[in-house]
């Protein structure tokens, strides 16, 4: 299908539920791009895969009861991550056994309170792999207005946020509020993942979080550019995404998702600094022309940053 | 410090320590592996709670974000893979001080420089802290502590892994901040470095063992206690050589 094709079908109001789709796509990748930065720079995937299926229950509960889909995973999604930011004080048990025990509880209650619905094997199959179909008018005011929270959040604890991720001992010395400061970081997280739900599904929303803020790490050494690149890279997966299953019919988020997987491994061997392909040039150049100023006469790359330099 | 005592774990780990500190002061906390050097600096901060006696900064009892201390943690706790330059790294010293919500301001931006020249890293601001050495990541964390202009300065093992040359330029900075009316106090294993630049040593194993300038620091049943070795170690033949 061509671009136009594409086009005329989102203006199309017979097919009003697809520039619904593009828009709440959009949006939750955008969120998702900025908040993935902190998860991927504190190592946090797993908080974001916990909090995924965390929400399960609260969508399950809300589709039994009929009621707003985001809304329920909110509520269920926020409750786990407040019950892993408390039982991870308690250093006995690691971080990662305490999300292991959470997920995996979260998801079990989930399924059985589904199954007590009627009629929910369709259903499941939506939570888990996302639609573009019945997402209703209210939800994208509800994603709009929780990306906007969320970004203004971001914006606003920036700078507490990176202090606590670069050195936890001395942010406490300063007086942050560590503490409360990771419950504000996890909430937005889970929020993130509550919004984009719908269209990518439960199981591969942790893509979202985690792949554009990943290839844009690598991209570049600033975060500020990263915190911009990897919304960017997350928006256009989204919109080239949805084009193409829209096209060839296939799963939307599987489709979002392998797009911005091919961006990831793009930005692996093409990045200008530390891709693998930059890296290979430059050591050609090193050893081609001595007389050249190559990264080996660079005290910049003298130290640990070159391990493969060598 | 008066009459001090932390439990951590329920174990006891530090007991009846008394121990002031002077502004001009060069203080080098001296011990073995677990004896508690980390554990006093971080009862000073009031990062960890205490079991009896009190901390006084400045005559008011010590809390964390009080901006009269300047902490230096182990150069492990900081996560040097982090997207970040150096001068940014140097400005998250002052997070706690702008305050919630608050962008950096020109001030910021100004104690920021002063603090990088300081430990002279102004040449390598921009560059991502995860390119720095060793040394040089050292200097940024001195830096980042000195941006709050701190008139005591806590340092944990900032010589630990460094070569001579970048001791003995961290050496001078601590001598020339103690020389600016700051109170100074590091833990080191370096004996050497601490009797050089060192105008006073404590000898620290759960309790205070010694406390005095180094040449008054002679006698080696101080260090066989504080050290817990033989009386033919070598640590014994260099104390008696510096
Ligand atoms: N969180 C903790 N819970 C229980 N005990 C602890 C804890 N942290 C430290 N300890 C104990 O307190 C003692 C002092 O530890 P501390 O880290 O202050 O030693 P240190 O003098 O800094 O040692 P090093 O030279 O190895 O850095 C050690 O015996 C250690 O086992
Ligand atoms: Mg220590």
């Amino acid at each position: 299908m061509s671009i136009t094709d594409f086009l005329t079908d989102l203006f199309n109001p017979n097919l009003a539920f697809l520039p619904k789709a593009l828009a709440i796509a959009v949006m939750s990748s955008i969120v998702c791009g900025v908040v993935g930065c902190y998860v991927v720079l504190r190592g946090m995937a797993f908080i974001g895969d916990a909090v995924a299926h965390a929400v399960f229950p609260g969508i399950a509960v809300a589709f039994v009861l009929q009621g707003s889909l985001v809304l329920g995973g909110a509520v269920a999604g926020v409750a786990t991550a407040l019950l892993i930011a408390i039982f991870s004080q308690n250093r006995r048990v690691k971080e990662d056994s305490i999300i292991g025990v959470f997920l995996v509880g979260a998801f079990a209650l989930g399924i059985v309170i589904i199954s007590q619905a009627p009629g929910y094997a369709g259903s499941l199959q939506q939570f888990l792999f996302g639609s573009i179909t019945g997402i209703p008018d209210r939800d994208l005011y509800v994603v709009g207005g929780a990306g906007l929270v969320i970004l203004g959040l971001v914006l606003a604890l920036h700078k507490e946020f990176v202090a606590v991720c670069l050195d936890r001992e001395m942010s406490r010395s300063m007086g942050l509020p560590v503490f409360w400061l990771d419950i504000v970081l996890y909430v937005l997280v889970t929020l993130a993942v509550v919004i984009s739900l719908q269209t990518i599904g439960n199981i591969l929303v942790l893509a979202l979080l985690i792949t554009p803020a990943a290839a844009a790490r690598l991209l570049t050494d600033r975060l500020g550019v990263m915190m911009l690149l990897a919304p960017v890279i997350g928006g256009s997966a989204a919109v080239v995404g949805l084009y193409l299953s829209w096209s060839y019919d296939t799963p939307v988020g599987g489709t979002i998702v392998l797009i911005a997987t091919a961006v990831f491994l793009a930005a692996w061997l093409l990045a200008p600094r530390h891709g693998l392909l930059a890296r290979r040039w430059r050591r050609r150049a090193g050893q081609g022309d001595g007389s050249r100023p190559s990264s080996l006469s660079d005290p910049s790359s003298r130290q640990e940053a070159s391990p493969v330099t060598r | 410090m008066d009459q001090l005592e932390v439990d951590l774990g329920g174990r006891p780990v530090l007991r009846d320590i008394n121990l002031r500190l002077d502004r001009g002061e060069l203080v080098g906390l001296l011990g073995p592996n677990g004896a508690g050097k980390t554990t006093l600096l971080r009862a000073i901060l009031a990062l960890t709670g205490i079991r009896a006696g009190r901390v006084l900064v400045g005559g008011k009892p010590s809390r964390p974000g009080r901006c009269e201390i300047g902490y230096v943690p182990q150069r492990h706790e900081f996560t040097w893979d982090f997207p970040i330059s150096v001068e940014q790294a140097v400005l998250s010293g002052r997070t706690g001080r702008m305050g919630l919500f608050r962008r950096p301001g020109v001030a910021d931006w100004r104690a920021v420089g002063a603090a990088l020249d300081r430990v002279q890293l102004t040449e390598l601001r921009r560059r991502p802290v995860g390119e720095l050495s060793g040394g040089q990541r050292q200097r940024v964390l001195v830096a980042r502590a000195l941006a709050l202009a701190p008139r005591i300065l806590l340092l944990d093992e900032p010589f630990t892994g460094l070569d001579m040359p970048t001791q003995e330029l961290l050496g001078d900075l601590f001598t020339s901040l103690a020389g600016a009316e700051h109170a100074v106090l590091m833990t080191t294993h370096d004996l050497v470095a601490a009797v050089d630049t060192c105008s006073r040593l404590v000898l620290l194993n759960g309790r205070i063992i010694a406390d005095g300038h180094p040449a008054d620091l002679q006698d080696a049943a101080l260090w066989t206690t504080t050290f817990g070795v033989s009386d033919t170690s070598p640590l014994l033949k260099l104390v008696k050589a510096i």
